[in-house]
C-alpha cells in the first residue's frame, strides 16, 4: 500500500479505566501529608473512573483517509493502557513507587506510554479524573 | 482575540472504500466499515472561529448568522444523507473516504471564507462521544 500524505489533522480517542490511588509523599511527614493531600491521603486509598483522551496528529493518509488505523490504536491502548491500569491500585505499580500518582503524573506517564505507538504521533493526553477535574499534557498544536 | 464555538448535529450514513483496492484489501484495512450497505452515526460538529470583539455589538460574529451558515453549508447537505452516495466531495472518483478526519477537512473547505468578521479556527467532528477529529486548516 502506497502512503501518500494529505492535510494534517488530529484524531482523539477516549478510553475509560477505573483505578485506586493514595496521594502520599515520602518527602513529607505524616502530618504534612495529611495537610497537603487531605482526604486523598487516606491510608486505604480511594478510586476514580478515569477518562483518558489521547490526541494523535499527522498527515491524513490519502488512501485511507486516516491519521492512523483506529484498530491499531485501540489494540495498543488495550495492551499498554487498559491492561496495565484498569482495576489496579496505581501505588503498587513501578512507575508510582517514587512519583506520587497524582493525575498530573498519571497524565505524563500515559503520554510517555503513547510515545511508543508507531501509527501516529501523540500530541496531547488529557485525563478527566472526575467530571470536575481534568489535566492535559502535550505540545501546542494546530493554529493559534 | 476571542474564540467562539457553535455546535450542530447531523446524522448520516457512510462506508469506507478505496476504489483502487480489491474487495479483500478494503475489508482488511477498513474492517466492518467496508460493508457497502453502509452504516451511520449521529455526528456532532463544533466550529470554532477566532476574532476581535466588535466594540458596538459586543459580538465576534453574529451567532444567528453562523448558525445559518452551518445549516446551509453543512447540515442541509449532510443530514439524513448517505455521504458516499449523496455528498459530492465523497462521491466515487473523488478518492475521499468519508472518515471523521476527511469529514472535518471537507467541512473546513465548505466553511472557509464564508464567515464574515471572523477567521475559521478549528473544525471538530465527533463521530461518537469517544472519537473525534480536529482540523485547523493545516496543509
Amino acid at each position: 500500500m502506497a502512503t501518500s500524505a494529505g492535510p494534517r489533522a488530529y484524531l482523539s480517542r477516549r478510553y475509560r479505566l477505573s483505578a485506586s490511588h493514595r496521594l502520599h509523599s515520602e518527602a513529607y511527614s505524616e502530618e504534612e501529608n495529611r495537610a497537603v493531600y487531605g482526604k486523598c491521603n487516606n491510608p486505604h486509598g480511594h478510586g476514580h473512573n478515569y477518562v483518558v483522551e489521547v490526541t494523535l496528529g499527522g498527515p491524513v493518509n490519502a488512501e485511507t483517509g486516516m491519521v492512523c488505523d483506529l484498530g491499531e490504536l485501540d489494540a495498543f491502548a488495550q495492551a499498554n493502557l487498559l491492561e496495565h491500569y484498569d482495576t489496579k491500585n496505581l501505588n503498587t505499580l513501578d512507575e508510582f513507587c517514587e512519583a506520587v500518582p497524582t493525575t498530573e503524573n498519571f497524565t505524563r506517564e500515559i503520554h510517555r506510554i503513547f510515545q511508543g505507538f508507531r501509527g501516529a504521533k501523540v500530541v496531547r493526553v488529557r485525563i478527566e479524573e472526575t467530571g470536575n477535574n481534568s489535566f492535559e499534557y502535550g505540545e501546542e498544536f494546530g493554529k493559534g | 482575540m476571542i474564540l467562539l464555538t457553535r455546535k450542530a448535529e447531523f446524522s448520516s450514513a457512510h462506508y469506507y472504500w478505496n476504489e483502487a483496492w480489491t474487495k479483500a484489501e478494503n475489508e482488511r484495512v477498513f474492517g466492518r466499515c467496508a460493508n457497502k450497505k453502509g452504516h451511520g452515526h449521529n455526528y456532532t460538529l463544533e466550529v470554532t472561529v477566532a476574532g476581535e470583539v466588535d466594540p458596538v455589538s459586543g459580538f465576534v460574529v453574529d451567532l444567528k448568522q453562523l448558525k445559518e451558515i452551518l445549516e446551509r453549508e453543512v447540515v442541509s447537505v449532510y443530514d439524513h444523507r448517505h455521504l458516499n452516495l449523496e455528498v459530492p466531495e465523497f462521491a466515487e472518483g473523488t478518492g475521499m473516504v468519508p472518515t471523521t478526519e476527511n469529514i472535518a477537512i471537507a467541512i473546513w473547505r465548505r466553511l472557509e471564507g464564508k464567515i464574515s468578521g471572523a477567521k475559521l479556527h478549528r473544525v471538530r467532528v465527533y463521530e461518537m462521544a469517544d472519537l473525534f477529529a480536529d482540523y485547523y486548516g493545516e496543509l
